[in-house]
């Protein structure tokens, strides 16, 4: 069992849900963040231009079994990879994953990969 | 030397006031407050629509009501106060009259009833502003906001004009259908129906939302959307008892038919849905209130407390059971402008017929010479609410189809995915408020 974090682009948040409905991962939790990484990218504000030092960002965390590690990932890639004007930009986000010890379903006790 | 002071400021005053034969300033002041009522109605409508999207679309959804109050204060000014009140041309499509552009020939005018007309021409246009905010409910979460821009600018030109010139003018041909008129006291047809039934146009030729109706989309707000509705009550006592251009009885009967209409509507709402559902919830009070304002709208100046508090509760059911049939049919009428504007707007307009106080109707018959009854009065009403809604109908598909083509009105599915606020306004509403 994997719990995959991905850090993404607030707006590309729908994007990435689709996508990952897409590839039948429908399970997720979604919070809002904020961070930087590499990204410097300039907004507007009132018609200034404002390099914000933490930018808001939306973190999506999945729990899954290890044989759709690899379907969820490209799956979160498809849909957060921006694409207007050039094909992946800085600021797109990054994907964590960890190992996951244990997974308790509350309802009815079941743990390990069945409660996933 | 102080009492001279105050002998020459008070001849001041008195100069300035023989300055201007012919002003009640009692009719004015209300005018003005009512002017600042109405106003006070678009903010409440754009947090009404505001709390009611998704998180991602709040300050888009916004600004289609606040665009709309410059786009049309903008056009009112410039010709559409001449389209509205002008003397009619091209047959009474709509009015005109060169010294009403930019409003020049009536600087100093004052009018019948003791009001300058730039108080009534621009009450007057605070009805211009709210109409086409309304439709924005029908598309809300998913037109783009140049397409938009052009989209009112146009519909307010070749919808909203002809029909207030239609039914508001001397010489507009609804004012004059009949004994003594269509009855439409404060836009039940012009602004409610209109509008209601433009936004089921653009509704259905604009599609759904991406994911309507399996995905759920819950309002970001109600908190803001319960205000929204209160702002909207208070400003509708300036939307409908305004409408009587005095300060003066037929004031008091709007005012109170306003009122009790408004109650009555958010009860019934309540009471329907407490059965119905389980629970009474808040946005239904808010729904119920806004049914029972649109029915009391055309109605407030002819109808007695209890036919208007028949009216709310009246057109409360039928807007409850038309979001029902919305849901049967699955048209994504987003935010309810025809559920509730459009069809609470075509109760009031024919269900008043049954409830006009008695003075009214023997007005009528002395102006048919002999007699007029209630179903010609019916009949009057309801050929007044085809016209409407046939004119509406074909006008805003025209519109829809030449913005579409010309300009692009629907947003594409990233802009949509995106949100409007980071598609086309590069800002965000909310800090951490959870996503939604």
């Amino acid at each position: 069992m994997k719990l995959i974090t991905a850090i993404i682009r607030s707006y590309q948040l729908d994007q990435v849900r689709e996508s990952l409905i897409a590839a039948g991962i429908t399970r997720i939790t979604v919070s809002r963040v904020s961070g930087h990484g590499a990204q410097k990218r300039e907004e507007v504000y009132r018609g200034k231009k404002v390099i914000p030092s933490l930018i808001p960002k939306m973190r999506v965390e999945i729990a899954v079994n290890d044989e759709f590690v690899d379907t969820t990932v490209n799956a979160i890639i498809e849909g957060a990879k921006s694409v207007s004007e050039v094909e992946g930009e800085i600021g797109d986000g990054k994907i964590f994953i960890t190992p996951l010890e244990e997974c308790i379903r509350i309802r009815t006790g079941e743990k390990g990969s069945n409660a996933i | 030397m102080l009492a001279t002071l105050a002998i020459i400021m008070g001849l001041g005053g008195l100069m300035e006031l023989s300055a201007q034969p012919g002003v009640d300033s009692g009719a004015t002041a209300w005018m003005i407050t009512s002017t600042a009522l109405v106003l006070l109605m678009v903010p409440g409508l754009a947090m009404f629509y505001g709390g009611l999207v998704r998180s991602k679309n709040v300050l888009g959804t916004m600004m289609h009501s606040f665009a709309a109050m410059g786009v049309m204060s903008v056009l009112w000014v410039t010709v559409s106060y001449s389209m509205c009140f002008g003397s009619s041309v091209l047959g009474g499509w709509f009015g005109w009259n060169s010294d009403y552009v930019f409003l020049q020939g009536i600087d100093e005018t004052i009018m019948e009833g003791g009001v300058p007309e730039y108080v009534f021409s621009m009450f007057q246009g605070k009805f211009a502003i709210i109409t086409p905010a309304l439709i924005a409910g029908a598309f809300a979460e998913r037109v783009k906001f140049r397409g938009y821009l052009v989209f009112i600018t146009l519909w307010g030109l070749l919808v909203y004009n002809p029909l207030c010139h239609w039914v508001w003018a001397e010489d507009g041909f609804l004012f004059n259908m009949g004994a003594d008129g269509a009855i439409d006291f404060a836009g039940g047809t012009v602004v409610h129906i209109s509008a209601g039934v433009s936004g089921l146009v653009a509704a259905i030729y604009l599609g759904a939302r991406r994911g309507y109706p399996h995905r759920q989309m819950r309002p970001n707000n109600l908190v803001m959307v319960m205000m929204g509705v209160g702002l909207l009550w208070v400003g509708w006592f300036g939307f409908n008892a305004g409408s009587s251009v005095s300060s003066g009885l037929s004031t008091a009967q709007a005012l109170t038919a306003t009122q009790v209409a408004a109650a009555a509507g958010a009860l019934t709402w309540i009471l329907i849905e407490g059965f119905h559902q389980g629970k009474m919830t808040a946005l239904g009070f808010a729904s119920g209130i806004l049914s029972g304002l649109v029915a009391v709208t055309p109605a407030a100046g002819v109808v007695q407390p209890l036919g208007a508090m028949v009216l709310g509760a009246l057109a409360t059911v039928i807007c409850y059971l038309m979001l029902i049939v919305k849901d049967k049919l699955g048209y994504d009428d987003s935010l309810d402008a025809f559920g509730i504007h459009g069809v609470g707007g075509i109760v009031g307009a024919i269900a008043l017929t049954f409830f006009i106080r008695d003075s009214w109707m023997a007005n009528a018959a002395e102006a048919a010479g002999g007699s007029w009854s209630i179903w010609q009065q019916l009949g009057v009403q309801v050929a007044a609410v085809a016209i409407a809604m046939a004119y509406s109908i074909v006008l805003t598909l025209i519109i829809l189809v030449v913005v579409e083509k010309l300009f692009g009105l629907k947003s594409t599915p990233e802009e949509e995915m995106q949100g409007l606020d980071h598609a086309y306004h590069g800002e965000r509403g909310y800090g951490m408020l959870n996503p939604n």
